[in-house]
């Protein structure tokens, strides 16, 4: 997170701190933990009142930022959801209603007030992906008269089984296709997943032949590559700011414990061998934190460098912030793996940003192309 | 600005008309101070005397030396409106470390007005060259064990002892040196700082040859070098103080505001071939684990970028610890190792015996690879970086030490022989 915050933004963050520490604590979390959407409807409502979906929206769309700078923002509540292990989906809902802000139609604009007044979740359906190649995409999307017809499947999307409406992104023959399907669409087959998380829940989406009519299309059909690459950098600037809250609880419950716990009549915290390990933590934390204010700000000002600093945010975080949280198990010995203890949530947390909306390898692979891109045009 | 100081903008105005009518295009020896042979290092090192002479007789020399030893007085913003001004030209790049700073810094801060008058001129002139002489053959990280004994002689002190990896020594004038002239106290307690004349009698200097074959760095041995009193820099025993600053000026390096160098140099030696240049020579452009190691190695030059700015803005801000800059020291060693690993792995087998006119190409690569622990150690190791953090950063005990509060001379130098 920024050393220095706006006053806004100092707010903004401290009243979602204080949301999150008095309805979902991590004793409620345990407690939810097979609860089938895990959040009761209000927690997201009243979320959606703190401005949760609406940051990246702008004012003549009903959305708005505190500092002008929505991304920025956004990564506040991204971090403390990861400081809390907060339940909620933040990131498809966010990138939905970015998604659908300024477009045309009835169904783009009742999701988009849903999304913001929080009475409807979307998903993100990411059936074909930036980094992928030719025959790497899982869904297509062909026009039929006036209908799309959506064959494929996508797995795992967060909140799927909570969703009220997907954001379906597929290969339409001529290029990358973005449509809005509503979950009742006939042929569509949502199937809860077991999952590493607690808090969190995901689905398996399957399309045989389902139909929605053409003016569900968000953006023209077969040019929504660069918008699809915009809600991958968004996605990016949530789950890295996410990550490093989560790696931030985990780092300081396990240096409290390092001055706390004795062995052989001294304190952890005096073995050199475990000075310098934390010691390379901190630097881990420190360039996480340091990237991804790097990817928030980026994004938010449309920089050039925009989704080279998101991937490498993705790709430095996801490799680093499970390493980070994966030490800190070790460092703890037997107590870090019990359920009892609370640093499993935030492993959880990074295990999981980690693999959503684009792997590590996803994003070099991203990073590589953008490279020999810059290479050729100079 | 108050007190009749010119405006930075005028100030700018003046020094881009003087440099575009007597500055020519940036030099390959201005980017990097490596020079293929002794010969060619002796040329750069005259044309950067005549260059630093014609910066002073032009009126730009010192912009934040004080006036009454030659400088103009002027403030940091000048200094950098100065270095903005000067990229993409050439300038006396062997002046700006280790002689503006951080010899001429703490010259500047610990000397008298004496030795001021003496050296602070000249350096900006371009007559004098100075190195640190600091590190010693049995001590790496542990500056303050200095074992190089200075010796009270009348109005003299008799320098016996060896220091190591001082840079470009073999054609410096000047040096600081710090020395022990207390073996009775703890060892902050006794040193003491010295500034002499590196070829004199009594002082010889060796080459180093790194096993890149490259031999920039000397070792000096002291062999009863007399030195006037007149020449100690700060009182007697108070070395550390002066050291502290000294290695404060080395750590902060060209971002001194003594220094006058052009913004957004990069030394294409020191930076080698992209990992994307390296691949495209080995064939590999298309290769998914090439690409992928593409990807981490672009991901690590963000990161570290990224890095260094929150530090800065840290620093700027008041909210960061001052120890925060080893958390970059460590970070910037550790990727930089990564990087030359990624890089020569991508390039395979031709980093490890190319052509003569693959030199710069390919053997670049290798020759980066096997010295790549160098980004580790210099400038104070990453282990010592690892303590700092530990310790003044995260709060965690000190290490025992066999020296704290022990008479030097009691300090254990090597294992105990029966």
């Amino acid at each position: 997170m920024l050393h220095v915050l706006e006053s806004d933004q100092e707010m903004l963050r401290d009243t979602t701190a204080r949301f999150l520490d008095d309805k979902v604590p991590l004793s409620r979390l345990r407690k939810d933990r097979d609860d089938p959407a895990g959040f009761a409807p209000e927690y997201w409502t009243n979320g959606a009142e703190l401005g949760w979906t609406s940051l990246l929206v702008s004012e003549e769309d009903d959305g708005g930022s505190v500092s002008g700078r929505g991304a920025v923002d956004l990564s506040l509540i991204a971090y403390e959801f990861g400081r809390h292990a907060a339940p909620g989906p933040l990131v498809d809902c966010n990138v939905v209603a970015a998604a659908l802000a300024g477009r045309s139609g009835d169904a783009q604009s009742t999701v988009l007030a849903g999304l913001l007044d929080g009475s409807l979740i979307a998903a993100c359906c990411l059936g074909t992906a930036p980094w992928q190649c030719r025959g790497e995409q899982t869904i297509t999307i062909a026009r039929d008269g006036d209908d799309l017809v959506i064959d494929g499947a996508v797995r795992p999307v967060e909140a799927g089984a909570q969703a009220a409406w997907l954001l379906v992104s597929g290969h339409g023959g001529t290029g990358p296709t973005q449509a809005l399907v509503p979950v009742d669409a006939s042929g569509l087959t949502i199937m809860p997943l077991r999952t590493l998380d607690v808090t969190r829940r995901y689905a398996a989406v399957t399309f045989d032949k389902v139909r929605v009519p053409a003016r569900h299309l968000v953006g023209d059909f077969g040019g929504a590559a660069d918008a699809i690459a915009r809600q991958v950098d968004n996605a990016a600037v949530i789950l890295a700011a996410e990550s490093v809250g989560a790696m931030d609880a985990a780092f300081a419950m396990t240096l409290d414990y390092a001055f706390d716990r004795y062995t052989f009549g001294r304190a952890l915290a005096s073995y050199q061998a475990l000075k310098h390990r934390f010691a390379d933590l901190k630097s881990w934390l420190e360039a996480s934190h340091a990237i991804a204010d790097a990817a928030a700000e980026a994004v938010a000002d449309s920089s050039p460098l925009a989704s080279e600093t998101a991937s490498a945010a993705r790709a430095y975080i996801g490799q680093y912030g499970t390493e980070l949280v994966q030490d800190c198990v070790q460092l703890h010995g037997g107590i870090g793996v019990t359920y009892e203890h609370d640093l499993h949530f935030f492993l959880r947390r990074v295990a999981l940003d980690a693999v959503l909306h684009g792997t590590v390898t996803d994003h070099r692979r991203l990073l590589a192309a953008a490279r020999i891109g810059q290479e050729k045009a100079a | 600005m108050s007190g009749g100081i010119e405006s930075v903008d005028d100030f700018r105005l003046r020094a881009r008309a003087w440099i575009k009518a007597n500055l020519g295009p940036i030099q390959p020896f201005d980017a990097s101070q490596n020079c293929e042979n002794d010969e060619i290092e002796r040329e750069a090192v005259a044309r950067d005397r005549a260059l630093q002479r014609q910066i002073w007789d032009g009126g730009f020399a010192g912009i934040c030396f004080p006036p009454e030893y030659g400088g103009l007085g002027l403030t940091p913003a000048h200094q950098r409106a100065f270095n903005e001004e000067l990229a993409g030209h050439e300038f006396p790049s062997r002046f700006t470390v280790p002689t503006f700073s951080p010899c001429a810094a703490v010259l500047l801060e610990f000397g008298t007005p004496e030795q001021k008058a003496a050296h602070i001129p000249a350096i900006l002139k371009g007559d004098e060259f100075w190195v640190q002489m600091l590190s010693e053959p049995g001590g790496g990280s542990d500056v303050a064990g200095a074992t190089t004994s200075a010796v009270r002689d009348g109005d003299d002190w008799i320098i016996n002892g060896s220091k190591v990896w001082t840079s470009r020594a073999w054609w410096a004038d000047w040096g600081l040196c710090l020395a022990r002239t207390n073996w009775d106290v703890p060892k902050h307690q006794g040193l003491t700082v010295f500034a002499l004349p590196l070829h004199q009698p009594g002082i010889e200097i060796h080459r180093i040859e790194r096993l890149s074959g490259e031999t920039e760095a000397c070792q000096e041995f002291f062999t009863d070098v007399r030195v006037p009193d007149s020449d100690r820099l700060g009182p007697v025993d108070g070395g550390w103080t002066v050291g502290s600053r000294w290695m404060y000026f080395e750590r902060i390096g060209h971002n001194s505001p003594y220094v006058t160098r052009p913004v957004g140099l990069t030394n294409p030696e020191a930076e080698g071939p992209s990992a994307i240049s390296i691949a495209r020579r080995a064939g590999r452009l298309d290769d998914p684990v090439a690409r992928d190691l593409i990807g981490e190695d672009r991901t690590l030059e963000i990161a570290t970028h990224a890095l260094q700015n929150r530090i800065a803005q840290a620093a700027a801000s008041g909210r960061g610890n001052v120890d925060g800059s080893a958390v970059d020291r460590l970070f910037r060693g550790i990727a930089r190792v990564r990087r030359a690993t990624i890089e020569y792995e991508i390039a395979g087998p031709q980093a490890a015996a190319w052509t003569e006119e693959e030199d710069h190409a390919s053997g670049s690569t290798g020759m980066r690879y096997l010295m790549r622990q160098v980004s580790c150690i210099g400038g104070g190791t990453t282990e010592i970086a690892r303590n700092v953090i530990a310790e003044r950063v995260l709060g965690m005990p000190r290490e025992l030490s066999g020296d704290k509060g022990v008479p030097f001379r009691d300090v254990p130098r090597g294992p105990k022989r029966a």
